[in-house]
């Protein structure tokens, strides 16, 4: 069923009796041609652009629990290409490139809000580092515009701009980012991968990649044996353990996470606010809960749960920034584990064994990613040759020394 | 979360700093080549379930502890100084 404006008039008009399962409920079969495991933002959008891009038909994605269900209906949906380094600079640019279209591509309203990102500075210092990065992503062929302290207060006035901690100096202003609705985005391209043939089979957990002769040939799973020549493991915080089945060992640490939301309040920010130094950020959703979130817990763990210091952390840092919502009242709290690898970028990339490809290390910002990752990572396994802005993406790049180290904090997991 | 310090008692997590899996101790020579710095920097068993992880008491008595720990349940299960380690002759 397409969906427009005006089904929702008419099915409103009937009772709304007439809408249809948005993708089917298939059983596994025997054989694919290619399989994903892992029903996440990635794992969607790299099926769907397989059967898309690549006109391969016979996909299953194989999904543990139910669709979305991991981080990409967790994360609190910053999309932005605001990165520096040559590598990373180009997917992301791809990326919300492909974010632009991709309500029209997919036929389904991912609520993508392009509000503006304001990353804020504080020192003379931090000001020329965000020039500096605001000069290389005009390069690139995005958008920034470097605020001063009272450019600033024209877009957030309510900020505390003379706080004795972190004083605010001004502002990175890069217009085109903004924030999407997370389910909508797993839900898209859930039902344009269906639409395209794909099987997507949920309650169906990989307990085993089988491989012969250095070939992949199927995966085991909690609903039987199925071969595939391609397998695409794109776990996010489980990369570990899949690839552990397949008898690797990757750079990889799993860490916790956390976000809040808000009880429902009227518009009152209108943008993503980014407070780096006090690891602190904030947005509001269209339904009125304001969407925040710090750092990480900093200890590697796989509890979908953080620890209250991180909680109040983040409420001080809040504080701090923006003393108004000190009396909003906290609604949830969750927490999602992330795929940290150990210079902050991610891996799209062929393993050792024939037939068997990787896509992690996403860290924290991979919700972004999900369009130009599965892009890229559809590129892969089709064709056995990376996407060119994906091509630095590489498995060995730690060994060889090529990392791609955004924040210059070093070869430690936690610290990106 | 809690951690047993031996020298200082129970103590707030956030006394702690967290560096990362007890990997780190086993520093390779210098000559020892991309390989062995590839596995001791970057890459790790991740498990979920028990592992034994670098924290230092940062805002107590400044010693490195081994700490055997679940990352599923975030459960302490011991804690060891890494000095009395090496004392013991357990492979740093
Ligand atoms: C609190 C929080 C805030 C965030 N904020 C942002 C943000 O503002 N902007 C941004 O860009 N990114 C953000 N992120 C990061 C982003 O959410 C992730 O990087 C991204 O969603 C990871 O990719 P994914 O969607 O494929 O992962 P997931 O949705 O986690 O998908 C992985 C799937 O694999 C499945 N799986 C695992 N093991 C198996 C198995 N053995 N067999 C079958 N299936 C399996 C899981 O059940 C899961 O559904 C945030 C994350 C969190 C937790
Ligand atoms: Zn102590």
């Amino acid at each position: 069923m397409r969906y427009s404006g005006w089904k929702v008039i008419t099915q409103g008009l009937l009772g709304n009796k007439g809408w249809t399962p948005a993708w089917r409920e298939p059983a596994p079969k025997a054989e694919y041609d290619a399989i994903i495991i892992g029903g996440g933002g990635h794992g969607l959008s790299t099926a769907y652009y397989l059967a898309k891009n690549h006109g391969l038909r016979n996909i299953a994605v194989l999904e543990k629990g139910y669709l979305g269900g991991g981080n990409v209906g967790r994360n609190t949906t910053i999309v932005r290409a605001n990165y520096f380094l040559k590598g990373n600079q180009e997917f992301y640019s791809h990326s919300l490139k492909l974010w632009e279209g991709l309500e029209a591509e997919l036929n389904y309203n991912v609520m993508h809000s392009q509000r503006g990102l304001i990353n804020l500075f504080h020192s003379d210092g931090q000001r020329d580092a965000f020039a500096r990065r605001g000069n290389s992503m005009i390069n690139q062929g995005d958008d920034a515009i470097l605020l001063d302290r009272e450019g600033v207060r024209e877009h957030l006035p309510y900020l505390d701009f003379e706080q004795t901690r972190f004083p605010i100096y001004g502002g990175l202003l890069h217009p085109r980012g903004g924030t999407a609705r997370h389910d909508a985005v797993a839900w898209g391209y859930a039902r344009g991968a269906d639409r395209l043939g794909v099987d997507l089979i949920q309650n169906c957990e990989v307990t085993g990649i089988d491989i012969e002769n250095g070939k992949v040939v199927g995966v085991q799973t909690s609903r039987g044996a199925i071969k595939a020549k391609k397998v695409g493991i794109v776990v996010a915080g489980r990369s570990s353990q899949v690839a552990a089945m397949a008898g690797m060992r990757l750079p990889i640490e799993s860490h916790i996470l956390q976000a809040f939301v808000t009880e429902g309040l009227k518009p009152v920010i209108h943008h993503v606010i980014s407070f780096g130094m006090g690891h602190f950020y904030m947005s509001q959703s269209d339904k009125g809960g304001l969407v925040f979130g710090g750092d990480l817990d900093f200890y590697a763990s796989y509890a979908a749960r953080g620890n209250l210091p991180m909680v109040e952390h983040v409420m001080e840092a809040g504080m701090t920034l923006m003393p108004m919502i000190g009396r909003a009242k906290v609604l949830r709290s969750w927490g999602g584990i992330m795929d940290m690898s150990p210079d902050g970028s991610p891996i799209i990339d062929k393993t050792h064994i024939d037939g068997l490809y990787l896509d992690c290390g996403w860290n924290y910002g991979g919700f972004k990613a999900v369009p130009a990752s599965g892009w890229c990572m559809a590129h892969l396994m089709a064709t056995d040759q990376s996407h060119e802005v994906a091509r630095r993406f590489r498995l060995d790049r730690f060994r060889t020394g090529h990392l791609l180290d955004e924040e210059g904090t070093g070869s430690q997991h936690n610290l990106h | 979360m809690r951690l047993t310090c031996p020298l200082c008692g129970p103590r707030d997590r956030r006394e702690f700093y967290y560096y990362g899996h007890e990997d780190y101790l086993q520093r390779p020579g210098p000559d020892a080549g991309p390989e062995a710095w590839d596995d001791h920097l970057h890459l790790r068993d991740n498990i979920a379930g028990e592992v034994r992880d670098l924290w230092y008491h940062e805002t107590g008595c400044a010693q490195w502890l081994v700490v055997t720990r679940n990352t599923v349940t975030h459960e302490i299960l011991s804690t060891e100084l890494v000095a009395d380690r090496k004392k013991k002759g357990v492979r740093a």
